[in-house]
């Protein structure tokens, strides 16, 4: 058995993770098709094998969050978290994906086609993130490690105490957040950019990018600054 | 947490499923409130009168009797026709007059909502028991706000459970908590209105009300909240012939929207829409921060 499908308008979720988490490897299955999610919390999260999950429909919170092994494809859109906390692995969102997108990620690589809500990447601890749309405000605060590349518009404080984590935009950049500043490109930014953007499946041009990252006065404390940051 | 959900019907043939779509989408929402619910209904307006919705925390209130009181008292005729601790009285007299006469008369009566085409239900209890002791699936009208909650910032009882209403044909529900409800009831009693809670939301509700009898038509009024409203929250608020989303600036709280041709239909997930008739082909989408959405039934 290679493939497998649960319809959640007739099966329990649990029955779902349950399945993903103890028997998918056991049973050779490769790929698991979840029919009706319509926004059910928590699908495939916790993902520990290599199984393609594909998710027809909308997503409700934490779809594929700490995904390990496999790749979660959400046809449709994501709620909260989408991919939170994931480790390795990939995720791709079709449609749009709520606040809080790949927060904390440790690795892998979350596509998202259409826009993301606030707080994209926030507190990103070395995953990738590649947003085809625009991503809201707040995004990448105090990512740590990683790179977001976003082509369309980021809202306002993008990048906001941002440690070495580094942020591509296409588009306009409403606000930068403290701290964060507009770089020159390096031929190494332009190649990063250019294998994520593969690797998602867009073609833009790496040379419309532009680079966000910490200028480092956050980085030690100046009893001077006067409540300047 | 608390649930909000909002069903605007465009296409006239639909006002008559409007609970009937609505039920699912509160008890879809019973996770983010299951200590109470509650609903407010906007359906063609009285052409005579007002219409008001009452509550009696005793179950075997004589009903009827209250519209013969009011009848022996004031000289007006009056209907009221309850359904358990629920009535809806339907009377000529001014709205100020009939809630006096009503504070004066039965003070444990609360009156929950007050206009020519708004009716209102609130009570405790799970999403699930509350629409089935007040049949909401058999309402109808052209557009309905609805409430789950958790309570956070008072306590459970059916005067705390949202929507909220203030004035006339106005409601509003709330997924949030403000930071300045105080300082707001402070500035608002000063202009002689009078608070029925200690509830939070009640003060962004009647906030809002008071701007717009003051002549600010809905967005302006809104767009006041904006500036004096601070804390976090989603709003659905419900006026006559209007239903208003918006969001605080940080997005705090969820809320999704799926309209098509027939219906705008709103609530804090998606797992609420999911049922709605043809919404795999509606336009989904997140409302964005600070932003006001409207529409006009």
């Amino acid at each position: 058995m290679d493939s497998l499908s649960f319809d959640l308008a007739a099966t329990p979720l649990r029955d779902l993770n349950r399945f993903l988490h103890k028997e998918a490897v056991a049973q050779g299955v490769r790929q698991v098709t979840v029919l009706h999610p319509d926004g059910a919390h928590n699908i495939a999260v916790g993902l520990n094998a290599p199984v393609a999950v594909e998710i027809e429909g909308h997503a409700g919170y934490y779809a594929a969050g700490m995904l390990k092994l496999g790749e979660v494809t959400i046809h449709g859109n994501a709620g909260t978290g989408v991919a939170e906390n994931m480790m390795s692995g990939k995720v791709h969102v079709k449609g749009f994906a709520s606040v809080s997108a790949g927060a904390s990620a440790h690795g892998g690589l979350l596509v998202v086609d259409g826009d993301t809500s606030l707080r994209c990447g926030i507190s990103l601890k070395g995953g990738d993130i590649v947003v085809g749309g625009s991503v809201g405000s707040f995004s990448g605060f105090m990512a740590q490690a990683g790179r977001m590349v976003i082509c369309g518009n980021a809202g306002d404080a993008l990048g906001d105490s941002l440690y070495e984590a580094v942020i591509y935009v296409r588009g306009r950049i409403k606000s930068l957040g403290a701290d964060a500043r507009i770089e020159e490109m390096t031929e190494s930014d332009y190649q990063a950019v250019g294998e994520l953007l593969a690797a998602a499946g867009f073609s833009y041009d790496p040379h419309e990018f532009k680079r966000v990252a910490s200028a480092k006065s956050l980085y030690h404390w100046n009893a001077d600054a006067n409540q300047e940051y | 947490m608390c649930g909000i959900v909002g069903l605007l019907v465009k296409t006239p043939a639909l006002r008559a499923r409007l609970g009937e779509m609505l039920v699912p989408m509160m008890v879809g929402m019973t996770e983010r409130g299951p200590d109470s619910a509650g609903l407010a209904v906007f359906s063609a307006p009285l052409a005579n009168g007002y219409k008001y919705s009452l509550y009696s925390s005793t179950a075997s209130f004589d009903w009827e009797g209250l519209a013969q009181q009011m009848f022996a008292h004031l000289r007006v005729p009056a209907q009221c026709e309850g359904h358990g601790n629920h009535a809806l009285l339907v009377t000529g007299l001014a709205p100020a007059a009939v809630r006096q006469w009503l504070r004066e008369n039965f003070p444990a009566l609360h009156v929950l909502s007050c206009g020519r085409a708004i009716d209102l239900y609130k009570d405790i209890g799970t999403p699930g028991e509350v629409a089935q002791r007040y049949d909401f699936a058999s309402l109808h009208g052209s557009h309905a706000v609805g409430h789950t909650r958790m309570a956070t910032e008072s306590a459970v009882t059916p005067d705390r459970a949202h929507p909220f209403t203030a004035g006339e044909d106005f409601c509003l529900v709330h997924n949030g908590s403000l930071s300045n409800p105080y300082g707001l009831r402070r500035k608002l009693e000063t202009e002689g209105i009078h608070f029925e809670t200690d509830n939070d939301t009640e003060a962004a509700c009647r906030f809002l009300e008071w701007r717009m009898r003051e002549g600010d038509v809905l967005e302006t009024a809104i767009q006041k909240g904006f500036e004096e409203l601070d804390g976090f929250y989603t709003f659905l608020i419900g006026t006559e012939n209007k239903l208003a989303l918006v969001r605080d600036p940080f997005a705090c709280k969820p809320a999704i929207v799926a309209e098509t041709g027939d219906y705008v239909a709103i609530a804090s997930e998606f797992r609420s829409l999911a049922h709605l008739p043809d919404v795999k082909n509606a336009r989904i989408y997140e409302p964005n921060p600070e932003e006001m959405y409207v529409w006009t039934a």
